[in-house]
């Protein structure tokens, strides 16, 4: 096993991140099939959510403005928003994520109630959002203020978890191709998501699949939106650098 | 003991105290708690997602289960390889013999983090079901 030279490099390259050149996109260990299936429009069922969320951008509900009625012309305005989250957020100094941007237009813009976490709203205009960046190369920002949330997120990333007492770097890096049960181990990005997951039956966040990952080590799983999975997601990010937004993912 | 466990709840409960066991180079060669295992009890607590879970990372010699993975060595020959005793302490706790090991440790409860309230304070595998395990392995024997 290479888990030494893995460690020997993890250390070298300790403030840094590993470069987008030897990780490998999600849909990299689909089967060609599904592969296809998740680049083709009209058969990938992720697509289904972000006709939902194009209807939902420019509905209103009572007297609030419309999504469209700030962000006119989406396809051009906010191509590209996508691949520059998560960020930290000018106002409040935290860092939020797409979800968390899309919440704060809809509780301080629109005046109405968020939205939470996996309904079929938000995942609707997340994955909306995210396929007017499909294709474009991931861009966060790393230095500055994101730079703590960077390093904590790495943190996360690198330590033992759980009762198995796993670290994601253990898998999503050290056994990257190697057969967990039926699934093959990819490089753990998040630009697939939101994702269709054929075990979810249904399109899920970011963050319900870092939650199936600490259950399968039986740590704890964080609430959705929580800081370590919004810094685990910027590390994500990070690490993915370059790598082409493929949202809505197909997975299995 | 696992499921009943589990029924209660998700509280943190204060940590059990496990068996002691002694190690001698790389085994431990008494039974833990000087129990004896069974064969037949081993294999379905391998086969078992919810204790064992052997087979994400393991290939075992059971025709029947698909999916078995490739992240540790094979195990249709261990039980020609390993003594109980070594066995034992791979199962007990395989950082042990090598810090950055993959493999989980299966009778330790100290040392870990963020562990899901539900497995707070409990070892993966409990004293008996170690042994049972260490019994079904010693009968793999043919590569
Ligand atoms: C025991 C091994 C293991 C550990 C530990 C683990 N994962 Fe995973 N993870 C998997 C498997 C298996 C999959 C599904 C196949 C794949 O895409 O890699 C997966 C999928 C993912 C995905 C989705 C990739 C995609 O394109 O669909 C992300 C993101 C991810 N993991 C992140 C993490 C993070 C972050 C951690 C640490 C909190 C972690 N994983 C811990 C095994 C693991
Ligand atoms: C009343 C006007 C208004 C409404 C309504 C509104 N937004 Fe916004 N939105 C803004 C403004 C202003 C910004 C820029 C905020 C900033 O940069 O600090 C913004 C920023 C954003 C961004 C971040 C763009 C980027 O490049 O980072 C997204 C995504 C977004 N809004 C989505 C939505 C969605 C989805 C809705 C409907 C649920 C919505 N907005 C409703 C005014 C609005
Ligand atoms: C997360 C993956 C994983 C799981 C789950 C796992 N193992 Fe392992 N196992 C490994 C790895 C990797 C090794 C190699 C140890 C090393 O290199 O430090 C190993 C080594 C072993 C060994 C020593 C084999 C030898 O030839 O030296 C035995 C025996 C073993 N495992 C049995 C089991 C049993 C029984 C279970 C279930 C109770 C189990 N393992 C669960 C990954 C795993």
């Amino acid at each position: 096993m290479t888990t030494r030279a893995a460690l020997f490099i993890g250390l070298s390259l300790a403030t840094t991140v590993a470069t987008a050149q030897e990780i490998r996109p999600g849909s990299a260990f689909l089967s060609p099939e599904m592969r296809r299936q998740q680049s083709d429009e009209a058969r990938n069922p992720g697509f289904l959510w972000v006709e939902q969320g194009e209807e939902l951008f420019s509905r209103r509900s009572g007297e609030a403005p419309a999504c469209i009625t700030c962000h006119a012309d989406p396809e051009r305005s906010l191509k590209g928003a996508a691949t520059r989250y998560p960020q930290v957020d000018a106002g409040s100094g935290k860092l939020i994520n797409l979800e968390g941007r899309i919440e704060q237009c809809r509780t301080q813009r629109q005046r109405q109630p968020a939205f939470g976490y996996e309904s079929p709203e938000l995942l609707g205009l997340t994955a909306y959002l995210a396929s007017l960046s499909r294709g474009l190369p991931m861009s966060v920002t790393t230095d500055g203020a994101a730079k703590p949330y960077l390093d904590a997120g790495k943190a996360v990333y690198e330590r033992r978890q759980g009762q198995l007492n796993l670290s994601c770097r253990q898998c999503h890096d050290d056994l990257v191709g190697e057969k967990l049960r039926g699934d093959t181990i990819s490089h753990g990005v998040g630009t697939g998501y939101p994702a269709y997951r054929l075990e979810w039956n249904e399109v899920g966040s970011l963050h319900r699949r870092l939650r199936a990952c600490s259950l399968g080590v039986r740590a704890t799983q964080f609430d959705y939106g929580a800081p370590e999975y919004l810094a685990l997601e910027l590390y994500l990010a990070a690490r993915a650098k370059g790598l082409p937004l493929e949202s809505p993912g197909l997975r299995r | 003991m696992t499921a009943v466990v589990l029924a209660c709840g998700t509280s943190a409960r204060p940590a059990v105290a496990l068996e002691p066991y002694a190690i001698a180079g790389d085994a431990i060669p008494a039974p833990l708690a000087g129990l004896s295992g069974d064969a037949q009890r081993g294999r379905a607590v391998v086969l078992d997602r919810t204790r064992g879970n052997c087979l994400i990372c393991h290939r075992v010699p059971e025709p029947d289960e698909p999916f078995q993975g490739t992240i540790g060595p094979p195990l249709a020959d261990v039980g020609a390889r390993l003594d109980d005793g070594q066995l034992r302490l791979r199962l007990v706790d395989a950082s042990l013999l090598n810090p950055e090991t993959v493999m989980p440790p299966y009778f330790r409860t100290e040392g870990l983090r963020d562990v899901a309230p539900q497995f707070r304070g409990l070892p993966a595998l409990n004293a008996q079901e170690i042994e049972d395990v260490v019994a079904y392995l010693a009968r793999l024997r043919t590569p």
